[in-house]
């Protein structure tokens, strides 16, 4: 049975993603996974990029050769910025975020808990300085928090769990998880699936995901 | 007169303290004043605690510090770049003192200090390890954590051009901490690519206004020069 899956690969997880992003939405991507999600979207809808280190109409990466070692997004990767684009100092990136003013975020996860708990900054290593970054100010201050991830541990453990084991970033901010095999809502009864991948049973992914799951009563399948 | 233009950086850092809190400006190497951390290698100035939002990287600028052992304490959110071999060496030696801080409180902290401000609630951290032993309080139905105020002995930072006053302009992503650690700290160093006459950067367009700026030395040649 196992055989007959299609797991999602990671550009048709961001197409689902960003499938479900409003045309006109200020949008920030966390880095890895996610920034993929830019990529993914309708060409027909407007969408503004922020960045956490002062830019709003972030742009696609530059022309090799074009580069600007000054101009460069949250992961320090070279980027451009779009006509009607603006500038301006840390505080007021981050007053963005706090304050409720990005619309969407994409994170990446650890971990996911039933009850919308985000663990994306910290394991168990002790062998390397912890970091942070802009990774909590995000999942508390945007006004919808999308985590994009593979359902499982590249082992095969599960990330979707009753309760995260992993340092939290932060509690309860997680409205829609997106994972190679399901699109899943948080709801105070814990994950509602709403879309599977392509010869997926419902007891095949519980059986990936360490919390309870229910489903919804029209579940989709999902696109690869 | 008034004339904030310093003629090297050995005149820039003059002063400097052993033990002082230094802010440092810089996203990645957007912005990150390099000479003027050079200056104070240079100067023997050590016991540091270096405010920043990376720890350094390669051999430059706050990496060069900590190889050197000036630095005590970093406060900063995000240690761990790529090439960040200096402060992981000696995090892992247990030679210098981390406080993590989400990047958008140690903004918000160095602000509060720059506005007179005794702190603030913010639901960022709650919940979480880096609220560990923080106050917190119930607003508007949800967990805040009290930071307190940041304030600088120094702020060093790097901004594209500058007149006498110490009026500057940033370029593009390089802006980045610069405005909030020049009001920040007590004693503000910037460094710029060019001195401009007084008068000539457009007042509606000033990012940081003198009153924050006490000294400002000429780096040229240091990133690219800006479109318009």
């Amino acid at each position: 049975m196992t055989l007959s899956v299609q797991p999602l690969t990671d550009t048709a997880i961001a197409r689902r993603v960003a499938a479900d992003i409003p045309d006109g939405s200020y949008v920030n991507l966390g880095i890895g996974m996610p920034t993929l999600v830019a990529d993914a979207v309708d060409p027909g809808k407007e969408i503004i990029y922020h960045s956490e280190n002062g830019i709003l109409g972030m742009g696609p990466a530059p022309e090799p050769g074009q580069e600007n070692r000054e101009l460069i997004n949250a992961g320090k990767q070279p980027v451009t910025l779009l006509p009607g684009g603006s500038y301006f100092h840390h505080t007021d990136a981050f007053m963005m975020m706090r304050g409720g003013h990005i619309d969407v975020t994409v994170l990446g996860a650890f971990q996911v808990s039933e009850r919308g708990d985000l663990a994306n900054w910290r394991t168990d290593d002790v062998l390397h300085p912890p970091a942070v970054g802009g990774a909590m100010d995000l999942a508390v201050g945007a006004k919808r928090v999308l985590v994009m991830t593979l359902h499982t541990t590249r082992d095969g453990r599960p990330k979707l769990l009753p309760r995260c084991t992993y340092p939290l970033t932060a509690a309860g901010v997680v409205d829609r998880v997106y994972t190679d095999l399901a699109v899943l809502d948080v709801t105070p009864a814990g994950f509602l699936v709403r879309e599977l991948a392509p010869g997926l049973t419902p007891e095949e992914l519980q059986h990936r995901t360490a919390a309870q799951l229910t489903f919804a009563d029209d579940v989709r399948e999902l696109e690869t | 007169m008034i004339d904030k233009r310093v003629g090297s950086l050995a005149e820039a850092v003059e002063g400097i303290q052993d033990g002082a809190t230094v802010l440092v400006g810089g996203f990645g190497d957007s912005g990150v004043p390099v000479e003027l951390c050079h200056a104070l290698l240079d100067r023997g100035t050590t016991d540091l605690t270096i405010v920043t939002n990376n720890a350094g990287a390669g051999e430059s600028d706050v990496a060069a510090l900590i190889r050197e052992r000036r630095v005590r304490k970093i406060i900063c959110s995000y240690p761990r770049s790529m090439g960040s071999i200096w402060f992981e060496e000696r995090w892992r030696a247990g030679e210098i003192e981390l406080e993590l801080v989400p990047q958008g409180t140690l903004s918000e902290r160095m602000r509060a200090a720059a506005a007179g401000l005794g702190g603030f609630f913010t639901p960022t951290g709650a919940d979480t390890l880096l609220a560990e032993g923080k106050e917190v309080r119930m607003i508007d139905g949800r967990r805040h954590v009290f930071e307190e105020p940041l304030p600088g002995d120094v702020a060093l930072v790097k901004a594209a051009r500058a007149d006498r006053w110490g009026n500057l302009v940033y370029r593009t992503a390089a802006r980045n901490y610069g405005p909030t650690m020049a009001a920040a700290g007590a004693l503000t160093i910037v460094q710029v690519d060019e001195f401009v006459e007084l008068g000539t950067l457009d007042p509606e367009s000033v990012v940081t206004p003198g009153i924050y700026v006490d000294r400002v030395v000429r780096v040229p040649g240091t990133g690219r020069e800006e479109a318009a």
